[in-house]
């Protein structure tokens, strides 16, 4: 008679394997080189941390009116922020007319928030982002600008604060990504002048600073124009961002084009498709797909380079908070504005960079095998 | 057949671009006058924040000797000296901003020098203020005179003729300096503030301006060497003859008005006046809008709602400011200073 | 007849024709940039001389008249624009070279060290990436400029550095060398070794081909490199003197001065580049599949080799390419020293001179011109450096 084996059940791993220990004792202390890499960051966390928090929040003065609240202890004064924060938010917009650029904010927040969640059907969501990408600019150049409907008229010279950098970063994405695409396609074009146009027009912006495209927009744009004609600073500041960022999403989204394979564009001809109708529904959406990082890396770095409009004199929120810092009353606050300026854009490149992240794992269909 | 549809669309568009960009020609507009008058308001070129000059509150609200100058100027134009826009320029745009036609008059401290007048395309209408370069230093560092300034770190304003006027002054007097030129007047006086240089230089004005911004100001003084001629005055693009000529005669309105007693509280009774010469200044007799295609009444106008030369002088920098600057050169020539107006007539 | 037409679909009216189409589309695109172009030039010639505002190129050879606070060849106020312009770009390259070399050792370093098995390491690298990618460069400029450098102590109260290297608010001043008279024997040493390194590295290279044999060659190069100039140095009787700074008047005199301007200029630089630097090495080198690695490992080679020989070959033909965008990114995002007063081509060139002369397309058209041909020199090299490294296919 066979002796049947039964195999002897696992034993448990062994304590220090598992759990918090087992953890340390791998991620921490695997090797000599391990621990002292370990140590060492310890003793770097040491060294910044606690004057860093001791500054920013414990020994910080948080609340008053003037900087004579501040001036007992070592830590920050976020009174400075508190008493600018209007300012850095709006600019010089007037106070009894900041309800609107409130309005439109919420506008946005409310019509953006359904693209965010999980159950809304994919059709509406489409329909509701293009709104948003057409019709949402329209109604907030409306409400900031006014003059119509009974709103009294504000200057965009009055714009400014994070409101400002909010619009020159809006109207560029909004205008960067269209034409960023067709560059790209014209780049990819069979014919060789449109080729070789587009080519030209992208590795010129791609060469040159941004400051000196925007130092030719602000101030020597009207000598290339016919006399007399002319158009508002803010407007000349934002195409000069626009076109420069196309050039860099032109080269994004011809990364794109180059990835989808030539079969598909012989299938969807030998469908009887005509060239647009090939690229806007086989290739431009397969392609875009590929290149979503890119395109919101892109934007990312459109969005810091509205703070590039200080040179030219725009008051965005950077010039802003640089320009609060020399205020005689309050010298010597330059690191509090600069760590307020620098969370602001941090906390919108950063959720950008998240967002794209997420998206990129929803889309993600059909690569993977 | 779709393809030919869209194709034709953008042939049609591109044509219609070709089309367009060759009628902007068809709507030149005229000279610099009908294009303010078209438009409304002034595009008036200030600086980018010097206290007593031009200066922008925390609301954005304008104030100073040079943007007083433009609301003059808007006042003669327009009858309102709101209707102007101001465009808060750093020394290295302005030149470019008023070539350009991105502003129409640019009264923004500027030197009235020859290559300005000549080269740069450009025409100054008068003097309003009459200066010349400074030094400020801390008094902790013992400095009594501007020759004791060898080897100092000197902050200046970039692209301005201070830049100049200080290597050339450095050079007659074989001293070594370093310079920082910064784009913003702001940044020259944090600097100094902090340390960064030793000594900062430019128009005597506008080292008071500064001093006031600076968060201890009476440690700071301003040394007494005068070291160039700075006329400053609102300047204008060359070849518009009528916008020139009202700008011009702006200001010479204003010298006037002082001399001749008028000022913007009593103008209503000094149009009673037996005086010819106020009379004509104030449009009573032989009206003088005309020649300049104004409103009759103009120079009464600018002088009823921005004020004459004193007023604007002691207002802003002088005497009831903060500045507390001296009348000095500026004061009229039947006083012992420079500001003289041919009479209107 | 009605069979042949329908065998034979009827030619289509010739605005369909493609052939045509592309003709006619391009004709028109090109009337159109043509004409948009000429439009802009004569416009702007118009306009010129409307204004009466000089134009042309002669002001290069004008006199300057105004000091530059950082001039790495000769130059005074008597020298002319044309002069300012070489000053301007030597300081660009310069603080773009220095920006580049920083990044790159810097981004390779937290690059690495994101990869690193060690949980806390990978932690803070990444903490270090997010960071300072996402906030605005000049932002970073001006935090290093106006709130860091600006806490230095004044010059009467400088950090001494062993008495030989002072930092304080006007930067930091290092003893400069002085060659006397023999140093040129020492350069010529040291070319001399590099002509040895470039001999052995071929013999080493042939004799491994036909024996197999090894040859420590980079250690032996080194010490090439070293001892050969450091012999004849020694033999000349040290024909180096070095110039301390020292205190006079308002400022230390002498010396090698590293001003604030360029410090935090480049301080900024090379932390926000090194932030993506990290990202592309930390690409590059999860590229390189974990096969490469066991494969080269069950062949015998250490892991050293493996890297070497291995690992980054391979990665770094996924890693030069964007390394390349970053350097040039750099050497624009240089341009935001006109922010700071460092004496850039941007502020020093088309910012004075274009203020001093008035003559803003010709310094604007140089300024950008200098940087396209800067960016196109690096484009031609990273083409020709993708055919070099080209996978070669069957």
């Amino acid at each position: 008679m066979a002796k049947l084996h039964t195999p002897h059940p696992d034993l448990p791993p062994p304590a220090n394997a598992t759990g918090v220990p087992g953890w340390v004792r791998r991620n921490l202390l695997s090797s000599p080189l391990n621990i002292t890499l370990t140590v060492l960051a310890l003793y770097l966390l040491y060294v910044t941390l606690p004057p860093l928090l001791n500054w920013a929040l414990f020994n910080a003065t948080w609340t008053g009116e003037t900087r004579e609240a501040c001036q007992t202890n070592g830590g920050a004064c976020w009174v400075f922020i508190q008493v600018h924060f209007d300012q850095f938010m709006y600019g010089f917009y007037p106070e009894a007319q900041r309800w609107r650029v409130n309005s439109a904010a919420l506008l946005l927040i409310l019509g953006a928030a359904p693209l965010f969640a999980g159950r809304v059907p994919s059709k509406l969501k489409v329909r509701l982002g293009l709104g948003l990408l057409v019709i949402y600019p329209v109604i907030a150049f409306v409400l900031f600008k006014g003059g119509l409907f009974g709103l009294p008229a504000v200057d965009t010279r009055r714009w400014g604060g994070l409101l400002l950098t909010l619009v020159i970063a809006g109207a560029g994405m909004t205008a960067a990504l269209p034409l960023g695409v067709l560059l790209a396609l014209g780049r990819r074009s069979q014919m060789p002048a449109i080729q070789s146009l587009c080519v030209i027009f992208i590795e010129l912006w791609r060469g040159v600073p941004l400051i000196t495209v925007l130092f030719m927009s602000s101030v020597m744009l009207p000598l290339f124009l016919p006399e007399g004609m002319n158009f508002d600073k803010l407007l000349r500041a934002l195409i000069g961002v626009a076109l420069f960022q196309a050039a860099y999403m032109a080269e994004v989204v011809r990364g794109g084009l180059q990835a989808i394979p030539k079969g598909q564009f012989e299938a969807a001809a030998a469908l009887g498709l005509g060239y647009w109708k090939i690229m806007a529904l086989i290739v431009l959406p397969q392609a875009l797909k590929l290149v979503i990082p890119g395109v919101v890396n892109t934007f990312i770095a459109l969005f810091k380079d509205t703070s590039l409009v200080l040179i030219i004199g725009l008051f965005d929120l950077m010039n802003i908070v640089h320009n609060a810092t020399t205020n005689p009353e309050w010298l010597g606050f330059s690191t509090e504005g600069y760590v307020f300026a620098a969370a602001v854009y941090w906390l919108f490149c950063f959720s950008m960079s998240r967002y794209s992240q997420n998206l990129e794992k929803r889309l993600h269909t059909g690569h993977k095998r | 057949m779709n393809l030919t549809k869209s194709l034709t669309k953008s042939l049609t568009a591109t044509f219609a671009a070709v089309c367009l960009l060759a009628s902007v020609s068809a709507v030149q507009a005229g000279a610099t006058l009908d294009a303010i008058k078209k438009n409304g308001f002034i595009k008036c070129g200030v600086s980018d924040g010097l206290p007593g000059f031009s200066y922008a509150d925390e609301k954005g609200n304008y104030s100073g000797i040079d943007v007083d100058v433009c609301r003059a100027v808007a006042a003669a134009v327009f009858g309102d000296p709101k209707k102007v826009k101001f465009t808060p320029l750093t020394a290295k745009e302005r030149l470019t901003a008023l070539q350009s036609g991105e502003i129409d008059v640019l009264s923004r401290n500027t030197t009235w020098t020859s290559s300005r007048d000549s080269a740069q395309g450009m025409n100054f209408t008068g003097v309003t203020y009459y200066d010349g370069q400074g030094f400020l230093i801390n008094k902790k560092l013992g400095v009594k005179s501007a020759k004791e300034l060898d080897g100092a770190t000197v902050c200046v304003q970039a692209g301005t003729t201070t830049e100049l006027n200080l290597s050339d002054y450095f050079r007659a007097h074989k001293m070594k300096f370093t310079p920082i030129s910064y784009d913003k007047s702001d940044e020259s006086a944090k600097s100094l503030e902090a340390g960064r240089c030793d000594v900062l230089t430019s128009d005597q004005s506008q080292l008071y301006a500064q001093r006031i911004k600076l968060a201890k100001p009476d440690e700071f003084i301003v040394l007494p060497e005068v070291i160039s001629k700075e006329p400053l005055g609102p300047v204008v693009r060359h070849g518009d003859d009528d916008w020139f000529d009202i700008v011009k005669w702006t200001l010479f309105v204003m010298v006037d008005a002082e001399e001749l007693g008028v000022n913007s509280k009593n103008v209503e009774e000094m149009k009673k006046s037996a005086n010819p010469d106020i009379k004509r200044l104030l449009g009573v007799e032989g009206g003088k809008g005309k020649d300049f295609g104004l409103a009759n009444d103009w120079m009464a106008v600018v002088i009823a709602q921005v004020g004459n030369y004193g007023e604007i002088f002691d207002r802003n920098v002088g005497k009831d400011s903060p500045l507390k600057i001296e009348r000095g050169l500026n004061a009229l020539w039947t006083q012992g200073g420079l500001q003289y107006a041919p009479p209107v007539r | 007849m009605t069979e042949q037409a329908a065998s034979l679909p009827p030619k289509p009216p010739f605005w369909n024709d493609p052939h045509i189409r592309a003709i006619v589309f391009q004709a028109v695109a090109l009337i159109a940039a043509i004409a948009f172009g000429w439009r802009i030039f004569d416009n702007t010639q118009d306009n010129l001389s409307r204004l009466g505002i000089a134009s042309g190129f002669d002001f290069l050879s004008s006199s300057a008249g105004f000091d530059i606070i950082q001039t790495l060849i000769p130059y005074s106020a008597a020298s002319s624009y044309g002069q300012v312009f070489w000053v301007a770009l030597l300081n660009t390259l310069l603080v773009s070279a220095l920006g580049i070399i920083f990044a790159t050792l810097l981004g390779f370093i937290i690059g690495v060290a994101r990869l690193s098995k060690n949980w806390l390491i990978a932690k803070l690298a990444l903490i270090y990436i997010e960071i300072f990618r996402n906030i605005p460069l000049l932002l970073q400029i001006f935090f290093w400029y106006f709130a860091v450098l600006r806490a230095m102590p004044s010059p009467r109260q400088s950090l001494s550095l062993g008495g030989t290297a002072f930092l304080n608010i006007r930067g930091l001043y290092l003893p400069a060398p002085h060659f006397q008279p023999g140093s040129g024997w020492v350069l010529a040493a040291l070319g001399i070794a590099i002509i040895l390194v470039i001999m052995l590295v071929r013999w080493a290279r042939q004799r491994q081909m036909a024996t197999g044999q090894s040859f420590p060659v980079l250690r032996m190069s080194l010490a090439l490199l070293l001892s050969v100039p450091l012999a004849v140095f020694w033999l000349m009787g040290s024909p180096l003197h070095w110039e301390y700074p020292e205190l006079r008047g308002f400022n230390f005199q002498g010396g090698l001065v590293i001003i604030p301007e360029m410090a935090s200029l480049l301080l900024a630089l090379s932390i926000y580049t090194a932030a993506f630097i990290a990202e592309i090495v930390r690409a590059g080198i999860q590229a390189v599949s974990h096969g490469q690695t066991e494969a080269s490992f069950s062949l015998g080679l250490n892991s050293h080799l493996t890297l070497r020989l291995i690992i980054l070959p391979q990665a770094l033909r996924v890693i030069i390419p964007p390394l390349t965008n970053q350097y040039l990114n750099l050497t624009k995002n240089s341009s935001l020293a006109a922010a700071i007063g460092y004496p850039d081509l941007v502020a020093a060139f088309a910012g004075t001179v274009l203020n001093q002369t008035g003559q803003a397309i010709e310094c604007i058209a140089i300024t950008m011109a200098v940087y396209l041909t800067i960016s196109l020199l690096i484009s031609l090299m990273m083409n020709w450096y993708n055919r070099q490294v080209a996978l070669v296919e069957r």
